[in-house]
């Protein structure tokens, strides 16, 4: 599904920048509510459980965008290794971004919490009552968001790495708006 | 979270405070008198399962029970509408410290080696005497049935028409309490109020009467160590009845959290800073204690040495 355009369409761009804001904030908020036990405790906790419901919504929207209109390709002489790395990172996103919200509704439903996301909204439990799963479950959102964190970090660099060492257009694919180096060649 | 760590090492795959305690399954029938405070569905008259744990405030789930000065109620409600109500309380009517803070630092402080150290910290926390006057006066009991079990936190009830009402409850026994010195406790046997209990209601359903107390305008909603006064406005809720008894080990309260923080909607957390830390903590040992679930003894038959 690579398409010939030089950028994600304006719908891709959009979701991905609102993305990459919840989910910062979501490892964020992440770690600051493992880490207290003061009364912001509970606001973080009452933030990061709809926040992450959001974001599976909108890792699924961006999942059918993507099928649908694919990314613009790649530049021909970015070395082979470099591609599959970008290749394989975009697979990693996905699987992030839908499994770790999954993970912590599952690992509340095992632990028999009432997953609600707002005042009387509430999710049904999506897994069975089970210690065992629950601790799989919270080690895995516990670990996976340093992963995530991870990649993202990786993800920014190689960004970096394409807007001001290869400036290939990588960056101007997915940049919020139209920047100097694409309208010039209009002048 | 590690300050409750009894001198003997962590017991593992169990609750890291109040660690000793039997469940029972029950009933909470709500009289409709509540509806007026809050618009919660457990305050509307009916009956609604409840599930619970009677425990001692130890750290040590061998602890003989005559050691172990507060005894508490967690209690879960569950009501069709698909909410719950949790609550963990104990029978002191007021709680030792002001803040979580103090609270840590009474914990440490109970288990330093310092001679001092439990001098030093009253004198930075002078409420904690009126708890230590408490804990020397008042009778104890020879039943988790004719113990009184109090909130102490405020919450927040919401009525239906959007109004807020600062509240804390209590469940009143209809069991009369009937004082024991320790010293006969401890003759009774090291587990004498899991035995006496599943006696008791073998021979029939045990009631508390739930009552919500209302603070006036003013009132010390933030610091539980602050009993108000007697006077306040009370309304008796409901009824819980307590039909089973059940052995910890593989009974449903087992692998439940008893986190004050899961409310239904018509109840939410008020200025009092317990409530949160407590459902942090509580998170944090139920965490630690499911990850250790093979280290704790599931059967009657892993039990045995």
């Amino acid at each position: 599904m690579i398409g010939d355009r030089q950028r994600f369409t304006p719908l891709q761009r959009l979701l991905h920048w609102l993305m990459a804001v919840c989910i910062l904030a979501m490892l964020f908020i992440g770690v600051g509510m493992v880490s207290t036990v003061m009364p912001k405790y509970l606001t973080l906790v009452s933030i990061h459980k709809p926040l992450g419901i959001a974001i599976l919504v909108l890792a699924l929207v961006r999942l059918v965008v993507r099928l649908r209109f694919g990314a613009p390709s790649l530049p021909a002489d970015l070395p082979g290794p470099m591609k599959v790395a970008a290749q394989l990172s975009h697979y990693a996103f996905y699987v992030l971004m839908i499994a770790m919200p999954l993970i912590g509704w599952g690992m509340l439903s095992a632990a028999a919490y009432p997953v609600v996301l707002f005042r009387g909204v509430r999710l049904p439990a999506i897994l069975p009552q089970s210690d065992s799963l629950h601790t799989l479950l919270w080690d895995a959102h516990f670990y996976l968001a340093f992963v995530f964190f991870a990649l993202i970090l990786l993800h920014v660099a190689a960004a970096l790495f394409h807007a001001l060492i290869r400036r290939d257009g990588v960056f101007e694919a997915m940049a919020p708006v139209s920047t100097h180096d694409e309208v010039a060649p209009a002048e | 979270m590690d300050a409750f760590t009894p001198p003997t090492g962590v017991p593992l795959g169990h609750r890291r405070n109040h660690a000793k305690g039997i469940c029972f399954t029950g009933m909470f029938e709500a009289n409709g008198a509540g509806a007026a405070l809050s618009r919660g569905q457990v305050f509307t008259r009916g009956q609604y399962p409840a599930l619970g744990r009677f425990n001692l405030a130890t750290a040590d789930p061998n602890a003989p029970d005559a050691t172990v000065r507060v005894r508490g109620m967690g209690l879960r409600i569950s009501t069709p509408d698909g909410q719950e109500w949790r609550t963990a309380m104990i029978d002191p009517p007021f709680f030792p410290v002001s803040t979580p803070q103090a609270f840590y630092e009474l914990l440490v402080a109970s288990a330093s080696k310092d001679p001092n150290a439990m001098k030093t910290f009253a004198g930075v926390h002078p409420e904690i005497a009126a708890f230590g006057a408490w804990a020397k006066s008042a009778p104890w009991t020879g039943s988790y049935a004719e113990e009184r079990y109090n909130s102490l936190n405020s919450f927040i009830l919401i009525d239906n028409s959007g109004a807020e009402h600062a509240v804390r409850w209590s469940l009143l026994p209809a069991a009369q309490p009937i004082p024991i010195s320790p010293d006969d406790l401890a003759k009774r046997g090291p587990n004498f109020l899991e035995q006496e209990i599943a006696e008791r209601v073998r021979g029939g359903p045990l009631r508390w009467t739930m009552v919500v107390t209302v603070a006036n305008p003013g009132d010390p909603t933030a610091d539980p160590s602050k009993a108000w006064p007697e006077d306040r406005r009370t309304v008796e809720v409901g009824t819980l009845t307590v039909q089973q008894i059940q052995p910890e080990r593989d009974g449903p309260c087992r692998d439940i959290n008893f986190d004050p923080t899961v409310l239904p909607t018509g109840i939410r957390t008020s200025d009092d800073p317990f409530p949160a830390a407590r459902s942090a903590v509580y998170a944090k040992s139920f965490d630690r204690r499911t990850a250790e679930a093979k280290d704790y003894p599931r059967t009657a038959t892993d039990a045995k040495p």
